[in-house]
């Protein structure tokens, strides 16, 4: 029973990391309707920003997390300018190809630079015992900071101007363009914060697990079930489809082989594109 | 004027042979050709066996190459980068063998890209030394030219299960491995000897090669409560699982991780690689008398000399085949295949690397049948992290740490 317990809390430990990484997936998918096939990419990037930074300057890796934001903050919208740009309104296969192809070209310049091999930071936290079980120290200072992340993204989604601004353009371009909302340099801003967003859930990542150059496809396919779980264009219900998959993962694990449960989540997959085509938490958080 | 001519011109175009025979002669060469994988999962033990494969190079060609038949030859290597896939392994071994006309093929690193090594060379008649491969199933599928340096996979747990089981007669065992050909056939022979040895089992189960979060394992490893936890796959997975046992406070009494904690990185993980045990084909301190080449002494000395680092099992095996096939051409006196299998079919000899023999039985062709495997253990002394040999007890340095600090 404590085993079941010890799993369950910690699937959703791991989950809520898994929630911020999709939430920078989900707000860029409503705000401007485009599936950023770069995502895992720039998950690694903050991975190895981490490790660059922890190299070079000894930097806390907790004080990582600030300059990676910035970071992705402002690739993202370099990204958003050279790729995205002329694909917005556009078929969506030349989003999907366009950033398809910086998802090319940055993990080809990742291995060309660091190769495939297995790299890891170490941080070491003391972890919270409890009846045999421990929850290590890292898992719960991720889960921790992407709360207080996540709270921080809701504060500026509803009463920042600029927060304003990207829910008025994701809502209706056209009306929020009549309103004077400058929607180009929105819209740029949307995808910059995605991608810090994904930035910075690569460097908690890369708190609690080694990573490779190549780790960035697995967080991208579990990020796509989550951003499907809460909901497109969601980012509170891409956090709590975090929650859910971790926690479903926490269930799943005591009772069957650990290799199953990439079988367990992406049967979950199919059944709440067919049931819950609008995700699991539509019905709560109404897109305003 | 013309029959002059005609004899100067014929004179010539006999002597022109010869000079070509002087040239050719001078550069007598034995081609080798194998892959390594330099970037992927297999890349950190695959580059410790290229240098113990360069080592036994630069040793030959120093003293002048290999000797046929009042002949010297000197080695040469082509090899390219695998990327630890075996569809790479494929396309570059068949390149290998047709257009860089290998004379002799080693293996890449790891069973299951050996594996696939090994149906292109026996398509191509061409003798593969094999090394860094464990896994026995290879070598009963019907071949004529495959040649195992490392004793098969099938053995690597026994002496873990022996020194437990004399530690504690009633342990208790979690079965925990990566899902890839070597430890999955490791994992199966360690479950009938456990049965053997009545050891149970509490808990069995294998995981996907590329997994970095064990947590949900670990909490798994914590219920079931075993004393002893034998598994692991190579590097990255095997030193990713200490570290997150030592973080999570498993309290298992007794760990054996296969390929991992052989190489000297693994040192980096400080207080979680203490205790930690490796199924081992070699180590530096073992004291086999070698029939020819260096004693196993003489090659950690020079192999720490030249690569600033103490070799592990895979330098060591390395060295070994390219020692092994050395002796078989030389014992052949010729380059032709089937005069260096039948040479290599005969071999019984001991080499820094320990005892070599190959089983003859077209069931298991090739399959090692007179190496052993030692059980290290990292182990502090005055304070640093070593490699101590455990067991076997007549081969140990130092008496076994149990349980795990």
């Amino acid at each position: 029973m404590l085993g079941l317990l010890a799993s369950i809390v910690d699937g959703i430990l791991v989950g809520t990391v898994y929630g911020m990484a999709a939430m920078g997936l989900t707000l860029i998918w409503g705000v401007m309707n485009v599936i950023n096939l770069s995502h895992g990419a720039l998950i690694v990037a903050g991975m190895f920003g981490l490790f660059l930074l922890s190299q070079a300057f000894g930097l806390s890796p907790y004080l990582s997390v600030v300059p990676m934001l910035v970071v992705g903050f402002v690739g993202g919208v370099a990204l958003y300018w050279i790729a995205v740009h002329r694909t917005i309104g556009r078929p969506p296969l030349m989003s999907l190809l366009s950033t398809f192809a910086v998802n090319m070209m940055l993990i080809g310049l990742g291995t060309a630079i660091w190769g495939t091999s297995l790299f890891n930071v170490e941080v070491s936290l003391p972890g919270l015992s409890f009846g045999g079980y421990t929850f290590p120290g890292t898992h719960l200072m991720a889960a921790a900071l992407t709360c207080v992340i996540a709270v921080l993204l809701y504060g500026f989604l509803q009463y920042t101007k600029p927060g304003k601004a990207i829910r008025a353009v994701s809502g209706n371009r056209e009306a929020a363009e009549l309103v004077g909302i400058p929607t180009r340099r929105v819209l740029a801003m949307a995808f910059g914060l995605g991608a810090a967003l994904a930035c910075v859930s690569g460097t908690l990542i890369a708190t609690m697990f080694p990573f490779t150059v190549l780790a960035g496809s697995s967080y991208q396919l579990k990020s796509f079930v989550v951003t499907v779980l809460g909901g497109l264009g969601n980012p509170a219900g891409a956090l709590l489809g975090g929650i859910a998959l971790g926690l479903v993962e926490g269930l799943a694990t005591p009772f069957m082989p650990v290799s199953w449960t990439s079988i367990i989540e992406f049967a979950l997959f199919i059944v709440v594109l067919i049931a819950f085509p609008r995700g699991l938490f539509s019905f709560i958080f109404k897109r305003s | 004027m013309n029959r002059l001519f005609r004899f100067a011109l014929a004179a010539l175009l006999l002597a022109a042979p010869a000079c070509f025979a002087v040239s050719a002669q001078a550069q007598n060469t034995i081609i080798i050709g194998f892959t390594v994988s330099q970037t992927g999962a297999m890349q950190v033990d695959s580059a410790a066996q290229v240098g113990g494969f360069e080592l036994w190079r630069d040793d030959v060609n120093a003293a002048g190459g290999i000797k046929i038949g009042g002949k010297s030859y000197m080695v040469k290597f082509v090899t390219y980068d695998d990327q630890s896939q075996g569809a790479r392994v494929q396309q570059l071994y068949t390149r290998l063998i047709v257009e860089d006309k290998a004379d002799f093929l080693f293996s890449p690193y790891s069973s299951g890209l050996v594996a696939t090594a090994a149906v292109i060379s026996e398509q191509n008649g061409k003798v593969m030394i094999t090394t860094g491969a464990a896994e026995g199933k290879t070598y009963t599928l019907g071949n004529k030219y495959l040649f195992q340096i490392y004793s098969p996979a099938d053995l690597y747990l026994t002496g873990a299960l022996d020194a437990l089981k004399s530690k504690k007669a009633d342990a208790t065992i979690a079965l925990v491995y990566s899902d890839d050909p070597f430890s999955k056939a490791a994992a199966a022979a360690a479950r009938d000897q456990a049965g053997q040895r009545n050891l149970k089992i509490v808990l069995d189960e294998s995981y996907p090669p590329d997994q970095t979060d064990f947590s949900a394992i670990i909490n798994k490893i914590v219920s079931a409560k075993p004393d002893g936890l034998l598994g692991g796959g190579h590097y990255p997975d095997g030193a990713t699982l200490a570290r997150q046992l030592h973080d999570q406070k498993a309290g298992v009494k007794w760990v054996t991780l296969f390929v991992a904690p052989d190489s000297p990185q693994f040192s980096q993980l400080g207080d979680a690689a203490l205790g930690v045990t490796v199924p081992s084909q070699w180590a530096p301190q073992v004291t086999y008398k070698p029939d020819f080449g260096p004693t196993p002494a003489d090659f950690a000395k020079r192999f720490q000399a030249k690569y600033n680092i103490a070799p592990a099992y895979f330098a060591a095996g390395g060295y070994a085949g390219g020692l092994v096939l050395q002796h078989a051409i030389e014992q052949a006196g010729s380059l032709d295949p089937e005069k260096v299998t039948a040479a290599l079919n005969k071999i019984d000899v001991t080499t820094m690397f320990g005892r070599t023999k190959f089983s003859t039985d077209p069931a298991s062709h090739g399959l090692q049948v007179a190496h052993s495997v030692i059980l290290s253990q990292w182990q502090k002394k005055d304070g640093d992290l070593a490699k101590q040999v455990i067991w076997p007890l007549s081969a140990a340095t130092s008496p076994i740490l149990y349980p795990l600090p």
